[in-house]
C-alpha cells in the first residue's frame, strides 16, 4: 500500500512537471535564440550559444524603433489605466450606494458591455467625427471604454463591502459629496483601485488590434504592433526577432512579478463573482 | 438622509459617456451601416436592406466558412481550457504534488503575454524548416513528425487552437484553483468517514460545488472563443486559403479592402450570436444549480 501511494507521488510530479516544461520550453527556446548568431538562430534548438551575442538587442532596439514604441505603449497603458480608475471609481461608488431605479439601469447598460464585440468598423465612423481618429488621446479613450464594463463590475461588488455607516458618519461631520469620496471612500477602494490599475494595464499594455485598426503612424505604434511589423520584416533573421519578443516580454513579466497579488486576486474575484 | 444627494449620480457620467460614445454607440450605428453599401470608394451611402446579410448565406459564400470556423474554435478550445484547466487545478491543489506553488507561477504565465505575441513565439517555433519543434522531432529520430504546422490545409487550424490553448489553459486553471479552496474540508471528512473514494468526493463533492465557477469559465471562453483575432491573425492570417479564418479577421479583411458595410455586417452578426449564446448559456446552467 505505501509502495503504491509513492509510485503515484512520482507519476503525479513528473506529469506536472511535463505540463510546466510545456510551457516554460517555448520561451526558453526563444530566450535562448535571442543570443545566438544568425546562422545558428536558423535552426532553434534548447542548445546554449555557442557566442552570446548581446548585441543582438542594441540592434532591435535601435532597428524594431523599440524605444518610441515602449513610451508609446506606456503613455497608452498607464493614461488608460488612470482614467479608468478615476471614472469607474466615482461611477461604481455611486452606482452601489444608491440604488435608483435609473442607477440601475446604468449599471446593468454599463456591464452589458463585457461580452459585448466592438464593431470596430462602425467605431472607425465615430473617431473620424470626433476627430480621435489617429491620435493618442483617441486610443486612450478607446481603450479606457472597453475596458470600463469589467472595472465597475469588479469596483461595484467591492463598494458593496465597504460599511454605510462610514459615510453617514462623514456626512453629519460635515462633508460634502465630493469630500466624503475623495477623502473618505478612495482610501478605502485603495485594493480594488490597484487590482484595476494593473489589469487595465496589462490589458492594454497587450493589445493588438486597436492600434492595427486606428493608428497608421508608425511613430505612434505600440510594442505590439512594432513587434508584429519587425516581425513581418526581419523573418529570416531569427535571432533579431527573439531578441524583440524577448524585449516586448520584459516589461509585462516585471509587471508581472511585482503586481502578481492583484493579477491574480484580481482575476479570481472577477471569476468568481460573475 | 438623503441619498440622492450624497452619492450624486454625475459621478457616473464620465464611464457612462466615455462608454456610450465609443463601446454602445459603434454597436448601434454598425447595425445601421449594415443595411447599406457603405464603402471606402463612394461618398454616397444607399440603402440596400438586408443584402449584406443575404450575401452572408446565400451558396457557398466564404463567409459561411468564417463563421462555422469561429463557432469549431469556440466550441474545441472552451473544451479544452476547460478540462485541462480543471485537470491541473485538481492536481495542483493535491497535497501529494510537490513545490505547487512554482508550477501554478509557471502554468499561469503565457497569461500575461499578449495573445500577439505568443502567436509570434509559436510562429517561430513552428516555422518548418527553423522552428524548434520540426528540429526537436529530428533530433529524436522521430523525422516523420516533422509538419508544416501552420501552412498545411489539414493541420493548420489544429495548431491554431492548441497553442490559443497553451495560453488559455492556465488563466482557467487559476480561477478553478480559487474556486476549489473555497470548498471547505468538512464536506471530504464527512465524506471519507462514510467510506467515500477519491472519485465519489469527486463527483458528488467537488463537481457540483464548482458549477458556478464552470459555468463563469465557460462564458469566458466562448467570449473569447467568438470574438478571436490577434492569435488567428499572427499565427496565419487566416491561411492556407480561408482553413483558418475566423469572423475577426474577415472583418479585418474586409476593412482593410474598404468594404465597410460587410465589415459591419459581420460584427453585428457576431453580436447577436454572442447575446443569444450567453443568454442560452446562462438560462441553461441556473436551471440546474445545485445546494448542498
Amino acid at each position: 500500500m505505501k509502495a503504491k501511494k509513492a509510485v503515484s507521488k512520482i507519476i503525479i510530479n513528473m506529469v506536472v512537471w511535463m505540463i510546466s516544461l510545456v510551457v516554460l520550453i517555448p520561451l526558453v527556446v526563444i530566450l535562448l535564440n535571442a543570443f545566438k548568431d544568425r546562422a545558428e538562430s536558423n535552426s532553434m534548438s534548447l542548445a546554449l550559444p555557442t557566442k552570446w551575442m548581446f548585441e543582438n538587442f542594441a540592434v532591435v532596439i535601435e532597428r524594431g524603433k523599440l524605444a518610441i514604441s515602449f513610451l508609446n505603449s506606456l503613455v497608452y497603458a498607464a493614461s488608460s489605466a488612470t482614467l479608468i480608475v478615476i471614472v469607474v471609481g466615482a461611477a461604481a461608488f455611486t452606482l452601489a450606494r444608491n440604488r435608483s431605479k435609473l442607477n440601475n439601469i446604468i449599471y446593468y447598460f454599463l456591464i452589458a458591455g463585457i461580452a459585448i464585440p466592438i464593431n470596430h468598423v462602425a467605431l472607425m465612423e465615430v473617431m473620424k467625427f470626433t476627430s480621435l481618429m489617429n491620435t493618442r488621446v483617441g486610443i486612450i479613450l478607446i481603450y479606457a471604454a472597453i475596458n470600463i464594463p469589467l472595472s465597475i463590475f469588479l469596483g461595484y461588488g467591492f463598494v458593496n463591502t465597504i460599511p454605510r455607516e462610514i459615510d453617514e458618519a462623514a456626512v453629519i461631520d460635515g462633508c460634502t459629496p465630493l469630500m466624503l469620496f475623495v477623502q473618505i471612500i478612495i482610501p478605502l477602494l485603495k485594493p480594488i483601485l490597484s487590482t484595476l490599475f494593473v489589469l487595465n494595464f496589462m490589458a492594454v499594455w497587450n493589445d493588438f488590434i486597436m492600434p492595427l485598426y486606428f493608428l497608421n503612424n508608425s511613430a505612434q505604434w505600440p510594442m505590439t504592433l512594432a513587434v508584429y511589423n519587425f516581425f513581418g520584416a526581419f523573418e529570416n533573421s531569427w535571432n533579431l526577432v527573439s531578441a524583440n519578443i524577448v524585449l516586448t516580454l520584459l516589461p509585462v513579466f516585471a509587471v508581472f512579478i511585482l503586481g502578481q497579488k492583484y493579477i491574480v486576486g484580481g482575476i479570481s474575484a472577477g471569476a468568481v463573482k460573475g | 438622509m438623503n441619498t440622492k444627494k450624497i452619492y450624486p449620480t454625475y459621478f457616473a457620467l464620465g464611464a457612462v459617456i466615455i462608454y456610450f460614445m465609443l463601446c454602445f454607440l459603434p454597436g448601434v450605428l454598425g447595425l445601421f451601416y449594415s443595411l447599406t453599401d457603405w464603402n471606402a470608394y463612394s461618398n454616397q451611402m444607399n440603402y440596400v436592406g438586408f443584402k449584406n446579410y443575404i450575401d452572408v448565406f446565400k451558396g457557398s459564400s466564404q463567409y459561411r466558412t468564417f463563421i462555422w470556423n469561429t463557432l469549431v474554435f469556440t466550441v474545441v478550445t472552451t473544451i479544452l481550457k476547460t478540462t485541462a484547466g480543471l485537470g491541473m487545478a485538481l492536481v495542483l491543489t493535491n497535497d501529494r504534488t510537490w513545490v505547487r506553488n512554482f508550477h501554478r507561477l509557471v502554468i499561469f504565465s503565457p497569461q500575461v503575454m499578449s495573445y500577439l505575441v505568443v502567436g509570434l513565439v509559436f510562429k517561430s517555433l513552428l516555422h518548418p524548416s527553423a522552428g524548434f519543434v520540426n528540429n526537436f522531432f529530428k533530433d529524436i529520430g522521430m523525422n516523420f513528425m516533422t509538419k508544416s504546422w501552420l501552412t498545411d490545409l489539414n493541420l493548420a487550424f489544429g495548431t491554431v487552437m492548441t497553442v490559443d490553448t497553451w495560453k488559455g489553459a492556465g488563466y482557467i486553471m487559476v480561477i478553478i484553483i480559487a474556486a476549489l479552496q473555497a470548498i471547505s474540508p468538512t464536506y471530504y471528512e464527512a465524506a471519507s468517514i462514510d467510506g467515500a473514494s477519491y472519485l465519489d468526493k469527486f463527483k458528488y463533492i467537488t463537481l457540483p460545488l464548482l458549477k458556478p465557477i464552470l459555468v463563469s469559465a465557460t462564458v469566458l471562453n466562448v467570449t473569447y472563443g467568438l470574438r478571436v483575432f490577434d492569435m488567428v491573425y499572427a499565427l496565419t492570417n487566416g491561411g492556407p486559403g480561408n482553413a483558418t479564418g475566423v469572423i475577426n479577421t474577415a472583418v479585418y479583411k474586409e476593412f482593410s479592402k474598404g468594404n465597410y458595410a460587410m465589415g459591419t455586417t459581420l460584427s453585428s452578426l457576431l453580436f447577436a450570436v454572442v447575446l443569444a449564446l450567453i443568454y442560452f448559456i446562462i438560462k441553461a446552467m441556473e436551471s440546474k444549480e445545485v445546494e448542498i
